[in-house]
Protein backbone atom coordinates (compact mmCIF):
# COMPACT_ATOMS: atom_id res chain seq x y z
CA UNK A 1 0.00 0.00 0.00
CA UNK A 2 1.57 3.22 -1.14
CA UNK A 3 -0.72 5.76 0.40
CA UNK A 4 -2.83 4.83 3.37
CA UNK A 5 -5.50 7.30 4.35
CA UNK A 6 -6.11 7.58 8.07
CA UNK A 7 -8.78 4.99 8.79
CA UNK A 8 -10.99 7.19 10.91
CA UNK A 9 -11.30 9.83 8.23
CA UNK A 10 -13.11 7.57 5.75
CA UNK A 11 -16.47 9.12 5.04
CA UNK A 12 -18.51 9.02 1.91
CA UNK A 13 -18.55 12.37 0.11
CA UNK A 14 -21.73 14.35 0.68
CA UNK A 15 -22.46 14.62 -3.03
CA UNK A 16 -22.60 10.85 -3.48
CA UNK A 17 -24.97 10.50 -0.56
CA UNK A 18 -27.28 13.03 -2.19
CA UNK A 19 -27.24 11.06 -5.41
CA UNK A 20 -28.45 8.06 -3.46
CA UNK A 21 -31.48 9.97 -2.29
CA UNK A 22 -32.33 10.86 -5.88
CA UNK A 23 -31.78 7.35 -7.21
CA UNK A 24 -33.99 5.78 -4.64
CA UNK A 25 -36.76 8.28 -5.19
CA UNK A 26 -38.39 6.85 -8.36
CA UNK A 27 -38.69 3.40 -6.81
CA UNK A 28 -40.12 4.86 -3.63
CA UNK A 29 -42.65 6.89 -5.60
CA UNK A 30 -43.66 3.89 -7.69
CA UNK A 31 -44.12 1.83 -4.54
CA UNK A 32 -46.32 4.50 -2.99
CA UNK A 33 -48.33 5.26 -6.12
CA UNK A 34 -51.10 2.66 -5.62
CA UNK A 35 -51.51 3.72 -2.00
CA UNK A 36 -51.63 7.41 -2.84
CA UNK A 37 -54.22 6.71 -5.54
CA UNK A 38 -56.37 4.67 -3.18
CA UNK A 39 -56.35 7.46 -0.63
CA UNK A 40 -57.00 10.10 -3.26
CA UNK A 41 -59.88 8.15 -4.84
CA UNK A 42 -61.46 7.85 -1.41
CA UNK A 43 -61.70 11.63 -1.16
CA UNK A 44 -62.58 12.46 -4.76
CA UNK A 45 -66.04 13.78 -5.51
CA UNK A 46 -68.15 11.81 -7.96
CA UNK A 47 -67.34 13.88 -11.04
CA UNK A 48 -63.60 13.51 -10.46
CA UNK A 49 -63.65 9.74 -10.02
CA UNK A 50 -63.91 9.17 -13.75
CA UNK A 51 -61.58 11.88 -15.00
CA UNK A 52 -59.00 10.50 -17.32
CA UNK A 53 -56.12 10.19 -16.90
CA UNK A 54 -56.86 10.09 -13.17
CA UNK A 55 -55.30 13.13 -11.47
CA UNK A 56 -53.10 12.15 -8.56
CA UNK A 57 -54.87 14.38 -6.04
CA UNK A 58 -58.53 15.37 -5.73
CA UNK A 59 -59.27 18.96 -6.72
CA UNK A 60 -62.17 19.29 -4.33
CA UNK A 61 -61.64 16.75 -1.56
CA UNK A 62 -64.89 15.50 -0.04
CA UNK A 63 -66.13 12.88 2.38
CA UNK A 64 -69.10 12.03 0.13
CA UNK A 65 -67.71 8.58 -0.56
CA UNK A 66 -67.82 7.70 3.11
CA UNK A 67 -71.47 8.71 3.25
CA UNK A 68 -72.02 6.60 0.15
CA UNK A 69 -70.33 3.73 1.92
CA UNK A 70 -72.71 4.01 4.83
CA UNK A 71 -75.64 4.27 2.43
CA UNK A 72 -74.51 1.38 0.26
CA UNK A 73 -74.09 -0.89 3.24
CA UNK A 74 -77.31 0.16 4.97
CA UNK A 75 -79.18 -2.06 2.52
CA UNK A 76 -77.12 -5.03 3.66
CA UNK A 77 -78.31 -7.08 6.59
CA UNK A 78 -75.64 -5.69 8.90
CA UNK A 79 -74.19 -2.18 8.94
CA UNK A 80 -70.59 -1.64 7.89
CA UNK A 81 -69.77 -0.51 11.42
CA UNK A 82 -70.40 -4.10 12.54
CA UNK A 83 -67.68 -5.33 10.14
CA UNK A 84 -65.31 -2.70 11.46
CA UNK A 85 -66.12 -3.74 15.01
CA UNK A 86 -65.46 -7.41 14.19
CA UNK A 87 -62.10 -6.65 12.65
CA UNK A 88 -61.04 -4.34 15.47
CA UNK A 89 -62.02 -6.80 18.21
CA UNK A 90 -60.34 -9.71 16.43
CA UNK A 91 -57.11 -7.88 15.61
CA UNK A 92 -56.70 -6.32 19.05
CA UNK A 93 -57.43 -9.62 20.80
CA UNK A 94 -54.97 -11.51 18.59
CA UNK A 95 -52.35 -8.82 19.17
CA UNK A 96 -52.69 -8.81 22.96
CA UNK A 97 -52.95 -12.60 23.15
CA UNK A 98 -49.98 -13.25 20.88
CA UNK A 99 -47.73 -10.89 22.79
CA UNK A 100 -48.81 -12.29 26.17
CA UNK A 101 -48.57 -15.97 25.28
CA UNK A 102 -45.47 -15.55 23.13
CA UNK A 103 -43.45 -13.65 25.69
CA UNK A 104 -44.52 -15.94 28.55
CA UNK A 105 -43.25 -18.89 26.55
CA UNK A 106 -40.12 -17.15 25.34
CA UNK A 107 -38.87 -16.23 28.81
CA UNK A 108 -38.02 -19.72 30.09
CA UNK A 109 -36.89 -20.75 26.63
CA UNK A 110 -34.35 -17.94 26.63
CA UNK A 111 -33.28 -17.95 30.26
CA UNK A 112 -33.94 -21.25 32.04
CA UNK A 113 -31.82 -24.41 31.99
CA UNK A 114 -34.87 -26.06 30.47
CA UNK A 115 -34.81 -29.71 29.49
CA UNK A 116 -35.84 -30.23 25.91
CA UNK A 117 -35.70 -26.58 25.01
CA UNK A 118 -33.68 -27.18 21.87
CA UNK A 119 -36.32 -29.61 20.72
CA UNK A 120 -39.16 -27.20 21.42
CA UNK A 121 -37.31 -24.43 19.62
CA UNK A 122 -36.51 -26.64 16.63
CA UNK A 123 -40.19 -27.55 16.27
CA UNK A 124 -41.16 -23.89 16.38
CA UNK A 125 -38.54 -23.03 13.74
CA UNK A 126 -39.93 -25.77 11.52
CA UNK A 127 -43.35 -24.23 11.94
CA UNK A 128 -41.98 -21.01 10.50
CA UNK A 129 -41.55 -22.92 7.28
CA UNK A 130 -45.12 -23.50 6.33
CA UNK A 131 -47.94 -21.15 5.75
CA UNK A 132 -51.06 -21.22 7.92
CA UNK A 133 -53.07 -22.00 4.79
CA UNK A 134 -51.64 -25.50 4.80
CA UNK A 135 -53.06 -26.37 8.17
CA UNK A 136 -56.38 -24.68 7.54
CA UNK A 137 -58.39 -27.85 6.85
CA UNK A 138 -57.74 -29.75 10.09
CA UNK A 139 -57.84 -26.43 11.88
CA UNK A 140 -61.30 -25.98 10.47
CA UNK A 141 -62.27 -29.45 11.69
CA UNK A 142 -60.91 -28.73 15.17
CA UNK A 143 -62.61 -25.35 15.38
CA UNK A 144 -65.78 -27.00 14.18
CA UNK A 145 -65.45 -29.76 16.77
CA UNK A 146 -64.97 -27.17 19.52
CA UNK A 147 -68.19 -25.50 18.37
CA UNK A 148 -66.38 -22.24 17.64
CA UNK A 149 -67.38 -21.74 13.98
CA UNK A 150 -68.85 -18.28 13.46
CA UNK A 151 -67.63 -16.93 16.81
CA UNK A 152 -64.83 -14.55 17.74
CA UNK A 153 -63.12 -17.58 19.27
CA UNK A 154 -62.60 -19.07 15.82
CA UNK A 155 -61.04 -15.87 14.50
CA UNK A 156 -58.81 -15.33 17.53
CA UNK A 157 -57.72 -18.48 19.36
CA UNK A 158 -56.18 -20.53 16.52
CA UNK A 159 -53.91 -17.59 15.60
CA UNK A 160 -52.39 -16.97 19.02
CA UNK A 161 -49.55 -19.50 19.01
CA UNK A 162 -47.59 -17.61 16.37
CA UNK A 163 -44.22 -19.29 15.66
CA UNK A 164 -42.71 -15.98 14.57
CA UNK A 165 -43.78 -14.49 17.89
CA UNK A 166 -42.02 -17.02 20.05
CA UNK A 167 -39.00 -16.88 17.78
CA UNK A 168 -38.58 -13.10 17.91
CA UNK A 169 -39.23 -12.84 21.65
CA UNK A 170 -36.78 -15.60 22.47
CA UNK A 171 -34.02 -14.11 20.32
CA UNK A 172 -34.52 -10.74 21.94
CA UNK A 173 -34.80 -12.00 25.51
CA UNK A 174 -31.50 -13.84 25.19
CA UNK A 175 -29.91 -10.42 24.96
CA UNK A 176 -31.11 -9.41 28.43
CA UNK A 177 -28.19 -9.92 30.86
CA UNK A 178 -28.80 -12.89 33.16
CA UNK A 179 -27.06 -11.02 36.02
CA UNK A 180 -30.07 -8.72 36.19
CA UNK A 181 -32.37 -11.68 36.76
CA UNK A 182 -29.99 -13.24 39.29
CA UNK A 183 -29.79 -10.00 41.23
CA UNK A 184 -33.56 -9.79 41.37
CA UNK A 185 -33.76 -13.40 42.55
CA UNK A 186 -31.29 -12.72 45.34
CA UNK A 187 -33.47 -9.78 46.37
CA UNK A 188 -36.29 -12.29 46.67
CA UNK A 189 -38.34 -11.46 43.61
CA UNK A 190 -40.56 -14.26 42.32
CA UNK A 191 -40.37 -15.44 38.71
CA UNK A 192 -43.66 -13.81 37.78
CA UNK A 193 -42.43 -10.50 39.12
CA UNK A 194 -39.11 -10.86 37.32
CA UNK A 195 -40.98 -11.54 34.11
CA UNK A 196 -43.38 -8.64 34.57
CA UNK A 197 -41.02 -6.04 35.99
CA UNK A 198 -37.69 -6.84 34.35
CA UNK A 199 -38.20 -8.94 31.25
CA UNK A 200 -41.21 -7.18 29.77
CA UNK A 201 -40.00 -3.59 30.21
CA UNK A 202 -36.57 -4.48 28.79
CA UNK A 203 -37.99 -6.22 25.73
CA UNK A 204 -40.48 -3.53 24.81
CA UNK A 205 -39.13 -3.11 21.24
CA UNK A 206 -39.57 -6.83 20.65
CA UNK A 207 -43.13 -7.03 21.77
CA UNK A 208 -43.98 -3.80 20.02
CA UNK A 209 -42.74 -5.51 16.87
CA UNK A 210 -44.61 -8.66 17.65
CA UNK A 211 -47.73 -6.59 18.26
CA UNK A 212 -47.40 -5.20 14.74
CA UNK A 213 -46.66 -8.56 13.19
CA UNK A 214 -49.73 -10.08 14.79
CA UNK A 215 -52.10 -7.13 14.44
CA UNK A 216 -51.45 -6.37 10.77
CA UNK A 217 -51.87 -9.84 9.25
CA UNK A 218 -55.00 -10.36 11.32
CA UNK A 219 -56.37 -7.01 10.26
CA UNK A 220 -55.74 -7.89 6.60
CA UNK A 221 -56.61 -11.57 6.82
CA UNK A 222 -59.07 -12.86 4.29
CA UNK A 223 -58.68 -16.63 4.39
CA UNK A 224 -59.41 -17.21 8.10
CA UNK A 225 -62.67 -15.23 8.28
CA UNK A 226 -63.69 -16.59 4.89
CA UNK A 227 -63.61 -20.12 6.29
CA UNK A 228 -64.50 -19.62 9.93
CA UNK A 229 -67.47 -17.28 9.65
CA UNK A 230 -70.95 -18.01 8.33
CA UNK A 231 -73.30 -15.22 9.31
CA UNK A 232 -73.23 -11.68 7.97
CA UNK A 233 -72.87 -10.32 11.49
CA UNK A 234 -69.49 -12.07 11.97
CA UNK A 235 -67.99 -10.94 8.65
CA UNK A 236 -64.82 -8.87 8.91
CA UNK A 237 -63.81 -5.75 6.98
CA UNK A 238 -61.94 -7.58 4.24
CA UNK A 239 -64.89 -9.88 3.54
CA UNK A 240 -67.36 -7.00 3.56
CA UNK A 241 -65.11 -5.00 1.29
CA UNK A 242 -64.94 -7.86 -1.18
CA UNK A 243 -68.77 -7.96 -1.18
CA UNK A 244 -69.08 -4.20 -1.72
CA UNK A 245 -66.40 -4.34 -4.40
CA UNK A 246 -68.02 -7.13 -6.37
CA UNK A 247 -71.26 -5.15 -6.41
CA UNK A 248 -69.52 -1.97 -7.52
CA UNK A 249 -71.54 -1.62 -10.67
CA UNK A 250 -73.20 1.68 -9.91
CA UNK A 251 -71.21 4.88 -10.06
CA UNK A 252 -71.82 5.78 -6.42
CA UNK A 253 -70.57 2.39 -5.26
CA UNK A 254 -67.30 3.01 -7.02
CA UNK A 255 -66.42 5.81 -4.61
CA UNK A 256 -67.70 3.80 -1.66
CA UNK A 257 -65.30 0.98 -2.48
CA UNK A 258 -62.34 3.31 -2.20
CA UNK A 259 -63.68 4.81 1.00
CA UNK A 260 -63.77 1.28 2.40
CA UNK A 261 -60.32 0.50 1.05
CA UNK A 262 -59.00 3.64 2.72
CA UNK A 263 -60.41 2.54 6.08
CA UNK A 264 -58.75 -0.85 5.69
CA UNK A 265 -55.37 0.56 4.62
CA UNK A 266 -55.04 3.22 7.26
CA UNK A 267 -54.55 1.44 10.63
CA UNK A 268 -51.59 -0.77 9.61
CA UNK A 269 -49.77 2.18 8.06
CA UNK A 270 -50.33 4.46 11.06
CA UNK A 271 -49.22 1.70 13.40
CA UNK A 272 -46.03 1.15 11.44
CA UNK A 273 -45.19 4.84 11.34
CA UNK A 274 -45.25 4.95 15.12
CA UNK A 275 -43.31 1.72 15.58
CA UNK A 276 -40.74 1.92 12.79
CA UNK A 277 -37.74 2.47 15.06
CA UNK A 278 -38.61 -0.40 17.39
CA UNK A 279 -39.41 -2.77 14.57
CA UNK A 280 -36.00 -2.20 13.01
CA UNK A 281 -34.27 -2.66 16.37
CA UNK A 282 -35.98 -5.97 16.87
CA UNK A 283 -35.56 -7.30 13.38
CA UNK A 284 -31.82 -7.12 13.90
CA UNK A 285 -32.33 -10.18 16.09
CA UNK A 286 -34.35 -12.03 13.49
CA UNK A 287 -31.55 -14.07 11.94
CA UNK A 288 -31.86 -17.84 12.06
CA UNK A 289 -28.64 -19.54 13.09
CA UNK A 290 -28.59 -23.01 11.62
CA UNK B 1 -19.56 -21.60 46.35
CA UNK B 2 -20.04 -25.34 46.51
CA UNK B 3 -23.29 -24.95 48.46
CA UNK B 4 -24.64 -22.57 45.88
CA UNK B 5 -23.81 -25.02 43.14
CA UNK B 6 -25.52 -27.93 44.90
CA UNK B 7 -28.48 -25.73 45.66
CA UNK B 8 -28.80 -24.99 41.97
CA UNK B 9 -28.39 -28.60 41.06
CA UNK B 10 -31.13 -29.67 43.40
CA UNK B 11 -33.47 -26.98 42.20
CA UNK B 12 -33.11 -27.67 38.48
CA UNK B 13 -36.39 -29.56 38.71
CA UNK B 14 -37.99 -26.38 39.93
CA UNK B 15 -36.97 -24.60 36.69
CA UNK B 16 -38.66 -27.27 34.64
CA UNK B 17 -41.86 -26.80 36.60
CA UNK B 18 -41.92 -23.01 36.40
CA UNK B 19 -40.57 -22.98 32.87
CA UNK B 20 -43.15 -25.32 31.44
CA UNK B 21 -45.87 -23.51 33.40
CA UNK B 22 -44.84 -20.30 31.62
CA UNK B 23 -44.87 -22.11 28.29
CA UNK B 24 -48.10 -24.01 28.90
CA UNK B 25 -50.54 -21.63 27.16
CA UNK B 26 -48.35 -21.36 24.09
CA UNK B 27 -47.54 -25.05 23.91
CA UNK B 28 -51.17 -26.02 24.38
CA UNK B 29 -52.39 -23.75 21.57
CA UNK B 30 -49.41 -24.70 19.42
CA UNK B 31 -50.21 -28.39 19.82
CA UNK B 32 -53.91 -27.93 19.11
CA UNK B 33 -53.74 -25.48 16.24
CA UNK B 34 -50.36 -26.07 14.61
CA UNK B 35 -48.93 -29.52 15.35
CA UNK B 36 -52.32 -31.24 15.55
CA UNK B 37 -53.47 -29.94 12.17
CA UNK B 38 -50.24 -30.96 10.45
CA UNK B 39 -50.43 -34.49 11.85
CA UNK B 40 -54.11 -34.86 11.06
CA UNK B 41 -53.70 -33.43 7.58
CA UNK B 42 -51.20 -36.21 6.90
CA UNK B 43 -53.70 -38.79 8.18
CA UNK B 44 -56.68 -37.29 6.32
CA UNK B 45 -54.74 -37.19 3.07
CA UNK B 46 -54.96 -40.98 2.98
CA UNK B 47 -58.73 -41.01 3.46
CA UNK B 48 -61.93 -40.13 1.72
CA UNK B 49 -63.56 -37.57 3.98
CA UNK B 50 -66.54 -35.34 3.30
CA UNK B 51 -67.10 -34.11 6.90
CA UNK B 52 -70.54 -35.76 7.10
CA UNK B 53 -69.29 -39.35 7.24
CA UNK B 54 -66.29 -40.63 9.15
CA UNK B 55 -63.04 -40.63 7.16
CA UNK B 56 -62.52 -43.82 5.16
CA UNK B 57 -58.96 -45.08 4.53
CA UNK B 58 -58.16 -45.20 0.82
CA UNK B 59 -54.36 -45.32 0.84
CA UNK B 60 -52.51 -43.42 -1.86
CA UNK B 61 -55.59 -42.84 -4.02
CA UNK B 62 -55.76 -39.10 -3.36
CA UNK B 63 -52.14 -38.60 -4.25
CA UNK B 64 -52.47 -40.73 -7.36
CA UNK B 65 -55.52 -38.80 -8.57
CA UNK B 66 -53.86 -35.50 -7.78
CA UNK B 67 -50.65 -36.17 -9.64
CA UNK B 68 -52.01 -38.28 -12.48
CA UNK B 69 -55.64 -37.42 -13.18
CA UNK B 70 -56.19 -33.92 -11.94
CA UNK B 71 -55.24 -31.71 -14.85
CA UNK B 72 -56.35 -28.59 -13.05
CA UNK B 73 -53.99 -29.37 -10.19
CA UNK B 74 -51.17 -29.61 -12.69
CA UNK B 75 -52.16 -26.16 -13.94
CA UNK B 76 -52.15 -24.93 -10.35
CA UNK B 77 -48.67 -26.38 -9.77
CA UNK B 78 -47.42 -24.83 -12.99
CA UNK B 79 -48.80 -21.42 -12.06
CA UNK B 80 -47.49 -21.60 -8.52
CA UNK B 81 -44.03 -22.64 -9.70
CA UNK B 82 -43.96 -19.88 -12.30
CA UNK B 83 -44.94 -17.49 -9.58
CA UNK B 84 -42.41 -18.78 -7.07
CA UNK B 85 -39.51 -19.00 -9.50
CA UNK B 86 -40.00 -15.43 -10.65
CA UNK B 87 -41.23 -13.64 -7.56
CA UNK B 88 -39.03 -15.51 -5.04
CA UNK B 89 -35.58 -14.63 -6.40
CA UNK B 90 -36.60 -11.28 -7.88
CA UNK B 91 -38.23 -10.24 -4.62
CA UNK B 92 -35.29 -11.50 -2.59
CA UNK B 93 -32.65 -9.72 -4.64
CA UNK B 94 -34.68 -6.54 -5.03
CA UNK B 95 -35.38 -6.27 -1.34
CA UNK B 96 -31.74 -6.93 -0.49
CA UNK B 97 -30.53 -4.29 -2.93
CA UNK B 98 -33.02 -1.75 -1.61
CA UNK B 99 -31.96 -2.46 1.95
CA UNK B 100 -28.28 -2.32 1.03
CA UNK B 101 -28.65 1.01 -0.74
CA UNK B 102 -30.84 2.46 2.00
CA UNK B 103 -28.37 1.38 4.64
CA UNK B 104 -25.89 3.85 3.16
CA UNK B 105 -28.26 6.76 3.67
CA UNK B 106 -28.62 8.66 6.89
CA UNK B 107 -32.17 10.00 6.64
CA UNK B 108 -34.05 7.01 5.48
CA UNK B 109 -37.24 6.72 7.54
CA UNK B 110 -39.46 8.03 4.76
CA UNK B 111 -37.89 5.63 2.29
CA UNK B 112 -38.31 2.72 4.67
CA UNK B 113 -41.94 3.68 5.00
CA UNK B 114 -42.41 3.92 1.23
CA UNK B 115 -40.89 0.51 0.52
CA UNK B 116 -42.51 -1.25 3.43
CA UNK B 117 -46.02 0.19 3.30
CA UNK B 118 -47.24 -1.95 0.38
CA UNK B 119 -46.49 -5.11 2.34
CA UNK B 120 -48.65 -4.14 5.27
CA UNK B 121 -51.76 -3.24 3.34
CA UNK B 122 -54.64 -5.56 2.66
CA UNK B 123 -54.39 -7.38 -0.67
CA UNK B 124 -58.12 -7.03 -1.11
CA UNK B 125 -58.03 -3.26 -0.57
CA UNK B 126 -55.00 -2.72 -2.76
CA UNK B 127 -56.49 -4.81 -5.56
CA UNK B 128 -59.15 -2.19 -6.27
CA UNK B 129 -56.65 0.37 -7.43
CA UNK B 130 -54.56 -2.24 -9.24
CA UNK B 131 -57.64 -3.30 -11.15
CA UNK B 132 -57.92 0.28 -12.40
CA UNK B 133 -54.22 0.41 -13.30
CA UNK B 134 -54.43 -2.89 -15.17
CA UNK B 135 -57.96 -2.49 -16.50
CA UNK B 136 -58.45 -4.01 -19.94
CA UNK B 137 -59.94 -1.01 -21.74
CA UNK B 138 -58.33 2.16 -23.00
CA UNK B 139 -58.97 3.78 -19.65
CA UNK B 140 -56.79 1.30 -17.83
CA UNK B 141 -53.85 3.37 -16.66
CA UNK B 142 -51.18 1.02 -17.97
CA UNK B 143 -52.94 0.39 -21.27
CA UNK B 144 -53.42 4.08 -21.80
CA UNK B 145 -49.81 4.87 -21.09
CA UNK B 146 -48.59 2.11 -23.43
CA UNK B 147 -50.95 3.26 -26.20
CA UNK B 148 -49.91 6.89 -25.78
CA UNK B 149 -46.23 6.17 -26.15
CA UNK B 150 -47.00 4.00 -29.13
CA UNK B 151 -46.03 0.56 -27.81
CA UNK B 152 -49.58 -0.76 -28.15
CA UNK B 153 -52.32 -0.21 -30.68
CA UNK B 154 -55.04 -2.08 -28.87
CA UNK B 155 -55.52 -2.35 -25.09
CA UNK B 156 -54.48 -5.67 -23.52
CA UNK B 157 -56.83 -7.55 -21.21
CA UNK B 158 -54.22 -7.85 -18.46
CA UNK B 159 -56.62 -9.41 -15.98
CA UNK B 160 -58.62 -11.57 -18.35
CA UNK B 161 -56.28 -12.79 -21.04
CA UNK B 162 -54.66 -16.07 -20.13
CA UNK B 163 -51.05 -15.19 -20.82
CA UNK B 164 -51.15 -11.93 -18.87
CA UNK B 165 -52.87 -13.11 -15.70
CA UNK B 166 -49.84 -14.68 -14.00
CA UNK B 167 -47.54 -11.75 -14.84
CA UNK B 168 -50.15 -9.40 -13.38
CA UNK B 169 -50.37 -11.46 -10.20
CA UNK B 170 -46.57 -11.57 -9.97
CA UNK B 171 -46.31 -7.82 -10.45
CA UNK B 172 -48.78 -7.00 -7.70
CA UNK B 173 -47.31 -9.61 -5.36
CA UNK B 174 -43.82 -8.26 -5.86
CA UNK B 175 -45.12 -4.83 -5.02
CA UNK B 176 -46.76 -6.23 -1.90
CA UNK B 177 -43.99 -8.45 -0.62
CA UNK B 178 -40.73 -6.59 -1.06
CA UNK B 179 -41.18 -5.12 2.38
CA UNK B 180 -40.81 -7.99 4.80
CA UNK B 181 -37.50 -9.28 3.51
CA UNK B 182 -36.39 -5.70 3.04
CA UNK B 183 -37.02 -4.95 6.71
CA UNK B 184 -35.15 -8.05 7.87
CA UNK B 185 -32.19 -7.24 5.65
CA UNK B 186 -32.10 -3.60 6.64
CA UNK B 187 -32.06 -4.56 10.30
CA UNK B 188 -29.41 -7.21 9.59
CA UNK B 189 -27.18 -4.72 7.82
CA UNK B 190 -27.18 -2.62 10.94
CA UNK B 191 -25.76 -5.50 12.95
CA UNK B 192 -22.61 -5.79 10.82
CA UNK B 193 -19.84 -4.34 13.03
CA UNK B 194 -18.41 -1.10 11.59
CA UNK B 195 -14.88 -2.20 12.51
CA UNK B 196 -15.10 -4.96 9.90
CA UNK B 197 -15.60 -2.41 7.14
CA UNK B 198 -12.74 -0.34 8.46
CA UNK B 199 -10.53 -3.40 8.65
CA UNK B 200 -11.59 -4.17 5.08
CA UNK B 201 -10.53 -0.71 3.97
CA UNK B 202 -7.15 -1.24 5.55
CA UNK B 203 -6.80 -4.62 3.84
CA UNK B 204 -7.48 -2.88 0.54
CA UNK B 205 -11.03 -3.84 -0.37
CA UNK B 206 -11.24 -2.14 -3.78
CA UNK B 207 -14.95 -1.28 -4.03
CA UNK B 208 -18.39 -1.59 -2.49
CA UNK B 209 -19.11 -4.74 -4.49
CA UNK B 210 -16.21 -6.67 -3.04
CA UNK B 211 -17.06 -5.31 0.38
CA UNK B 212 -20.59 -6.65 -0.03
CA UNK B 213 -19.52 -10.12 -1.11
CA UNK B 214 -16.56 -10.56 1.24
CA UNK B 215 -17.75 -8.85 4.39
CA UNK B 216 -21.45 -8.08 4.46
CA UNK B 217 -23.04 -11.21 3.02
CA UNK B 218 -21.19 -13.75 5.21
CA UNK B 219 -22.09 -11.83 8.37
CA UNK B 220 -25.69 -11.54 7.33
CA UNK B 221 -26.22 -15.23 6.71
CA UNK B 222 -28.78 -15.63 9.52
CA UNK B 223 -30.90 -12.77 8.17
CA UNK B 224 -30.53 -14.01 4.61
CA UNK B 225 -31.79 -17.37 5.79
CA UNK B 226 -34.75 -15.80 7.53
CA UNK B 227 -35.53 -13.79 4.40
CA UNK B 228 -35.29 -16.90 2.24
CA UNK B 229 -37.64 -18.87 4.46
CA UNK B 230 -40.16 -16.03 4.42
CA UNK B 231 -40.00 -15.69 0.68
CA UNK B 232 -40.36 -19.44 0.08
CA UNK B 233 -43.36 -19.67 2.36
CA UNK B 234 -45.00 -16.61 0.83
CA UNK B 235 -44.35 -17.70 -2.74
CA UNK B 236 -46.03 -21.04 -2.31
CA UNK B 237 -48.89 -19.63 -0.31
CA UNK B 238 -49.91 -17.12 -2.97
CA UNK B 239 -53.68 -16.86 -2.83
CA UNK B 240 -55.10 -13.57 -1.64
CA UNK B 241 -53.59 -11.49 -4.42
CA UNK B 242 -54.68 -13.97 -7.06
CA UNK B 243 -58.27 -14.08 -5.84
CA UNK B 244 -58.46 -10.33 -5.31
CA UNK B 245 -57.11 -9.54 -8.78
CA UNK B 246 -58.64 -12.10 -11.11
CA UNK B 247 -61.34 -13.70 -8.98
CA UNK B 248 -62.13 -17.33 -8.27
CA UNK B 249 -62.34 -19.33 -10.43
CA UNK B 250 -60.08 -17.34 -12.73
CA UNK B 251 -60.52 -17.24 -16.52
CA UNK B 252 -59.38 -20.60 -17.95
CA UNK B 253 -57.69 -21.29 -14.58
CA UNK B 254 -54.92 -18.93 -15.62
CA UNK B 255 -54.66 -17.56 -12.08
CA UNK B 256 -55.30 -20.91 -10.40
CA UNK B 257 -52.66 -21.66 -7.74
CA UNK B 258 -52.15 -24.51 -5.28
CA UNK B 259 -53.95 -22.80 -2.42
CA UNK B 260 -56.88 -21.90 -4.69
CA UNK B 261 -57.15 -25.57 -5.60
CA UNK B 262 -56.99 -26.51 -1.94
CA UNK B 263 -59.67 -23.99 -1.09
CA UNK B 264 -61.85 -25.23 -3.92
CA UNK B 265 -61.75 -28.87 -2.79
CA UNK B 266 -61.85 -28.19 0.94
CA UNK B 267 -64.43 -25.48 1.32
CA UNK B 268 -66.45 -25.52 -1.88
CA UNK B 269 -66.66 -29.26 -2.61
CA UNK B 270 -65.94 -30.44 0.95
CA UNK B 271 -63.62 -33.20 -0.21
CA UNK B 272 -61.39 -32.81 2.81
CA UNK B 273 -59.26 -35.92 2.23
CA UNK B 274 -58.34 -34.83 -1.25
CA UNK B 275 -57.71 -31.27 -0.12
CA UNK B 276 -55.50 -32.55 2.70
CA UNK B 277 -53.36 -34.36 0.18
CA UNK B 278 -52.85 -31.03 -1.59
CA UNK B 279 -51.91 -29.43 1.73
CA UNK B 280 -49.45 -32.20 2.57
CA UNK B 281 -47.74 -31.98 -0.82
CA UNK B 282 -47.41 -28.23 -0.44
CA UNK B 283 -46.18 -28.59 3.11
CA UNK B 284 -43.62 -31.24 2.21
CA UNK B 285 -42.37 -29.13 -0.64
CA UNK B 286 -41.90 -25.89 1.29
CA UNK B 287 -40.40 -27.78 4.20
CA UNK B 288 -37.90 -29.43 1.90
CA UNK B 289 -36.95 -26.08 0.38
CA UNK B 290 -36.64 -24.71 3.91
CA UNK B 291 -34.20 -27.47 4.84
CA UNK B 292 -32.20 -26.84 1.70
CA UNK B 293 -31.92 -23.16 2.56
CA UNK B 294 -30.81 -24.09 6.08
CA UNK B 295 -27.98 -26.04 4.45
CA UNK B 296 -27.08 -23.30 2.02
CA UNK B 297 -26.90 -20.64 4.68
CA UNK B 298 -25.48 -22.85 7.41
CA UNK B 299 -23.23 -20.73 9.57
CA UNK B 300 -20.02 -22.23 10.82
CA UNK B 301 -20.49 -21.45 14.50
Amino acid sequence: MTQSAPVRKIRRPILRVNWFYLWMLPVALLMMLPIVYTVSFAFKPLEELFLFPPPLLPKRPTTDNFQQLVLATSSMTVPFSRNIYNTVVTSVAVMVGTVAIGSLAAYPLAKYPLWGKNFVFAVVISALMFSPEVTQIPRYLIVNELGMIDTFGALIIPNLALPLGLFLMKQFMEGVPSELLEAARIDGAGEIRIFGQIMMPLTRPAWATLAIFSFIPTWNDYFTPLIFTRSESMKTLTLAMQTIGSGATTVARYGAVFAAAFLVLLPPIVLFIFMQRRVLDTMAYSGIKS
Amino acid sequence: MMDQFQERWRSEGRWQLIGYAFMAPYLLLFLIFVVGPVVSAIYLSFTYFNILEAPRWIGWTNYRSLLVDDEIFLIAIGNTLTFAIVSGPVGFIASFLLAWLLNRMRHRSLYVLAYYTPSIVSAIAAAFVWRIFLSGDRYGTLNNALINIGILDEPIQFLAEQSYIMPAIILVSLWMSLGTGFLVFLAGLQTVPKELYEAGKVDGVPNAWVELVKITLPIMRPQLLFGTVISIVNSFAVFQVAVALVGFPSPLYAGHVIITHLYDYAFVRFEMGYASAIAVLLFAFTFMLGRVSLRVFASDD
